[in-house]
């Protein structure tokens, strides 16, 4: 999907993507030639034919969690389908940032009380893969804590409504 | 009229990301399946043939000769996979590198939709808008086996053997996300209306260009397991004969067992229950012929392809 502005013929820039979480997408697109903006509007049919691909408008905020399209559009899924993996002793280098007794780590992220609740009340079939992408975004922006404020925030950029 | 640009000559994504990410499912995908030798889709075109029951008895035999084995329960509609290889309730592992795939009878990794599942009868139903699922549902359902492909944890594997569903646009899907298959085995009964539905598989996969296809007649006949009588199911002239006319090795012939469907139900292969029965002699000679085929192409094998690049 292109949008080209006519008067320039110059492809146009996506510029933000906005979920307001009722299933529709909002993408607004600008021309770099003269500034003209375009906001292209989806309907939950359309929003919907595009993430079943498994793709993102705009691109991907956090990486792409295992199964994500599965645990994402699934309605009856199991409890206790997923069970987390043990820690790592050695957490993964991957988004790591330096430490002072060696090999990086993954920069900590603590979860605020009300957080925590909030993640409890998440279902168990999606709560492994959601409690990661809050993580993933957290460390993106530089969050060392995570409360229902960023919680919030973090939702409609991951576009993660109803889970 | 004057003339726009068309996508194609408009260069450039605009920022969607949208090529990036699907080059990038395809890498993910190409990197799961550098660890597995060799990918077998069991398929037919034609329902009720027994290919789950074959998909199972197949794996087990390869497991029980020392292979490693994975089984991709690939109808996400009617799976079956994981209750005939005794994974029914398992738990998946989590991780970041993806989901570990459940351990079933002599050790065979399974993945089916009957393991995410919340109910026994819970069809398959997908969170959409209201209205017009029908033309998206294909969508999410090509995207989940792309994902039981590609984000299970396999491990190294000598086989991975996909079940396909009914329906040759079943055996298209599958072709459509692995161009790279090894082997296809074409499930087919000694009946007039099978035969013609296998040939247009058949066709299908010819054309696709699959290196080893192979024909299996499924029920061709029963045996009374009292007196040794041989008894014909259907119309025998029939058996195959479709494929079998367009150049495709038949590989095995399984005659009907009652103790297949029972045994294989209950999570107990028959080739693992009962080896001695005569269609239990028949899966395991069918697994001969897949082994003998990988075999005869040892270059198939994507590991042994990664160690030479």
């Amino acid at each position: 999907m292109k949008l080209l502005c006519v008067v320039c013929d110059e492809v146009m820039d996506l510029v933000e993507r906005q979920l307001p979480g009722d299933g529709t997408l909002a993408a607004v697109f600008v021309c770099a030639t003269c500034s003209q903006e375009v906001a292209l509007l989806t309907n939950p049919q359309e929003t919907q034919l595009v993430s079943g691909l498994g793709v993102r408008i705009g691109g991907r905020v956090v990486r792409e969690q295992p199964m994500e399209l599965v645990r994402s559009s699934l309605k009856d899924g199991r409890e206790g389908t997923f069970v987390q993996a043990e820690p790592d002793a050695e957490p993964k280098q991957e988004g790591a940032s330096p430490t002072e007794d060696g090999p990086s780590r993954p920069a900590a992220v603590t979860w605020s009380p009300e957080a925590q609740v909030r993640l409890e009340r998440v279902p168990d079939f999606v709560r492994g893969m959601v409690e990661r992408m809050y993580l993933d975004y957290a460390r993106e922006h530089g969050i060392s804590e995570l409360t229902p404020a960023i919680m919030d925030r973090a939702r409609a950029a991951l576009g993660i409504e109803g889970m | 009229m004057r003339k726009v640009r068309t996508y194609h000559e408009a260069i450039g994504d605009a920022g969607s990301e949208v090529v990036q990410q699907v080059v990038a499912q395809q890498e993910r995908l190409s990197r799961r399946l550098a660890s597995i030798g060799t990918l077998v889709a069991i398929a037919s075109g034609k329902g009720g043939v027994g290919k789950s029951a074959l998909v199972a008895n197949l794996a087990v035999a390869l497991a029980e000769r020392g292979r490693a084995v994975g089984a991709l329960d690939a109808d996400l509609n009617g799976p079956s996979l994981a209750r005939m290889l005794g994974v029914v309730g398992r738990s998946l592992v989590d991780t970041e590198e993806g989901v570990g795939p459940a351990s079933g009878v002599c050790g065979v990794k399974v993945i089916s939709m009957e393991l995410l599942q919340d109910m026994d009868d819970a069809p398959l139903r997908w969170r959409e808008p209201a209205g017009g699922g029908f033309v998206w549902q294909s969508t999410l359902e090509t995207g989940a086996l792309r994902e039981f492909l590609s984000d299970v944890v396999w491990g190294e594997l000598d086989y991975l053997l996909i079940d396909v569903p009914p329906g040759v646009d079943k055996i298209q899907r599958v072709l459509g996300l692995l161009p790279q298959l090894d082997q296809v085995l074409l499930v087919t009964i000694p009946s007039e209306i099978a035969r013609h539905v296998v040939s247009r598989a058949t066709r299908l996969v010819q054309e696709a260009g699959v290196g080893r296809i192979g024909l299996v007649a499924n029920m061709t006949e029963h045996v009374c397991p009292e007196c040794g009588h041989r008894s014909q199911l259907f119309r025998a002239e029939q058996a195959g004969r479709g494929p079998v006319d367009s150049g495709v090795e038949l590989w095995g012939e399984i005659p009907f067992d009652p103790r297949v469907g029972i045994t294989t139900d209950h999570g107990t292969p028959l080739v693992a229950h009962d080896p001695e029965r005569p269609a239990a002699k028949a899966l395991l000679e069918l697994a001969d012929q897949v082994e003998a085929a990988r075999a005869a192409h040892p270059t198939e094998d994507r590991r042994e392809q990664e160690d030479a690049s």
